[in-house]
């Protein structure tokens, strides 16, 4: 098994919003990829956006520009 | 087999609905659930097709499109959903069983129903419905155009007579969805329903519901969405809450490939082409002595299709003949629209519907025509 690290999770209610936020995000060119939520974070849609801690910044304004719902924005050791 | 009978179902379907299809059943995954390579694609192909759909209707935001299996469980989310115990609500003469049915077993949940007759050309006038408003009233439902008689209904001055007093507007858009623009906003819809595999040309087993900025029927069926999986209730946003259970993404795939073929050849040309073979077989049948027409075929826009019977011969006779000896597919019968046949004088004999498509040519026009003339000759 690789070693875990931690990354940036962005959480979903609907996989429609999941959905729209990947096509997006792949459209501008964002390192990432959509992963199975983990067991440790509760709720949505059961996918979210896995992105590098260094990438907050970037992220949150993403989601800023263009209005994308989403659950939440966390940390996880993956 | 010269298929006449698109009303009921687009019998030709373009091939790259059949191939997408087939694509979708060689490898889909279930939408919404999982997130290996397959399922992902699946998700990534509804979420298309909603934008496609979202797109189709004029509206900003696809996760108002629901996915249902036909244009009868969005009706009846949308008349179920929407209206509850002490509600009023109007609906027409003209309406389908899918709507009178839900509206009957509303009745008996204490929901107060009224019907608004057509007028003699087959219309539901606007000021007629309005009359009809009461303090209780909550929602308009009615058709965009019959699926009996053809006449495309006022949906512009319904649409604003629900905006000025408040009402919901349910919409069976079965019959034109695919023919003619719908605007869902601009029309001041509430909830848009219709069927994937009529004029929309996609596979049976699709149905679609659009629903305006802050409509929120209840669930009609509660299950599985793919997320909240220790909650004991649906979750309260769309389109999952009212998509339990896997969606039929076979289906819908065939249905995004559908949307792609009414774009690139033009929803327009489809309908006027349609319109055409529809006229052309009303001036071959018209003045044949005998035959008596229902619908407003004056119109300027009117679905394509004919609705007649040949003196007092069963409808259903007649479209066996038709078929048995011609090769000729129409619909005879009662069409599970039970108001018109009462209004027309129909209930025993039923209607023949001959109903076009651009798929049909001009030599199965020419076919209907001649096979009507000779049963005629044959009747006197």
């Amino acid at each position: 098994m690789r070693q875990k690290e931690r990354y940036l999770l962005i959480t979903f209610q609907a996989t429609t919003e999941a959905m729209g936020f990947e096509e997006t995000a792949k459209m501008e060119g964002l390192k990432g990829r959509i992963i199975p939520l983990p067991p440790t974070i509760s709720a949505g849609c059961g996918l979210a956006w896995k992105g590098s801690l260094e990438q907050r910044n970037v992220l949150e304004e993403f989601l800023k520009k263009h209005h994308f719902k989403h659950d939440k924005i966390v940390e996880c050791l993956l | 087999m010269i298929y006449l009978d698109h009303a009921a179902t687009s019998f030709h379907k373009p091939e790259a609905v059949i191939e997408a299809v087939c694509h979708a059943l060689k490898g889909s995954g279930n939408s919404g659930r999982g997130a290996h390579g397959v399922s992902l694609e699946a998700s990534r192909m509804v979420y298309q097709t909603r934008k496609k759909i979202a797109d189709f209707f004029r509206m900003d935001d696809c996760s108002r499109v629901v996915f249902t299996f036909n244009a009868t469980e969005s009706l009846n989310i949308a008349i179920q959903g929407l209206l509850q115990e002490g509600d009023h609500c109007i609906t027409t003469s003209l309406e389908h069983n899918s709507v009178l049915r839900p509206l009957y077993l509303m009745e008996k949940q204490g929901v107060k129903v009224t019907t608004v007759p057509a007028n003699s050309k087959g219309y539901v006038q606007t000021c007629a419905i309005e009359a009809e408003i009461c303090p209780e009233t909550k929602a308009v439902i009615m058709n965009h155009a019959s699926n009996v008689i053809g006449n495309v209904q006022d949906l512009e001055g319904v649409g604003k007579l629900c905006k000025k007093h408040n009402l919901l507007l349910i919409l069976d858009a079965s019959q034109t969805a695919g023919l003619l623009p719908i605007h869902l906003e601009e029309s001041g819809i509430s909830a848009l329903c219709c069927s994937g595999h009529k004029s929309m040309l996609g596979p049976q087993g699709t149905g679609i519901l659009c629903l305006a900025d802050g409509v929120m029927p209840n669930p009609l069926k509660v299950g599985g969405t793919g997320g909240d999986s220790f909650s004991h209730e649906m979750p309260r946003f769309l389109p999952e809450a009212l998509e339990a259970g896997t969606l039929n993404t076979h289906g819908i795939a065939g249905l995004s490939a559908a949307c792609d073929y009414l774009n690139e050849v033009g929803q327009d040309k489809i309908f006027q082409e349609a319109s055409f073979l529809a006229k052309k077989f009303l001036d071959g049948v018209k003045d044949l002595p005998g035959i008596i027409l229902y619908g407003d075929y004056d119109a300027d826009v009117r679905t394509p299709i004919v609705t007649l019977n040949l003196r007092d011969v069963h409808s259903g006779f007649l479209a066996d003949e038709l078929f048995q000896r011609f090769g000729i597919a129409t619909r005879g019968g009662a069409h599970c629209a039970p108001e018109v046949h009462r209004a027309f004088g129909t209930l025993e004999q039923g209607m023949v519907r001959f109903s076009f498509s651009h798929f049909n040519r001009v030599d199965d026009i020419d076919e209907a025509i001649h096979a009507l003339w000779v049963l005629e000759g044959e009747n006197r």
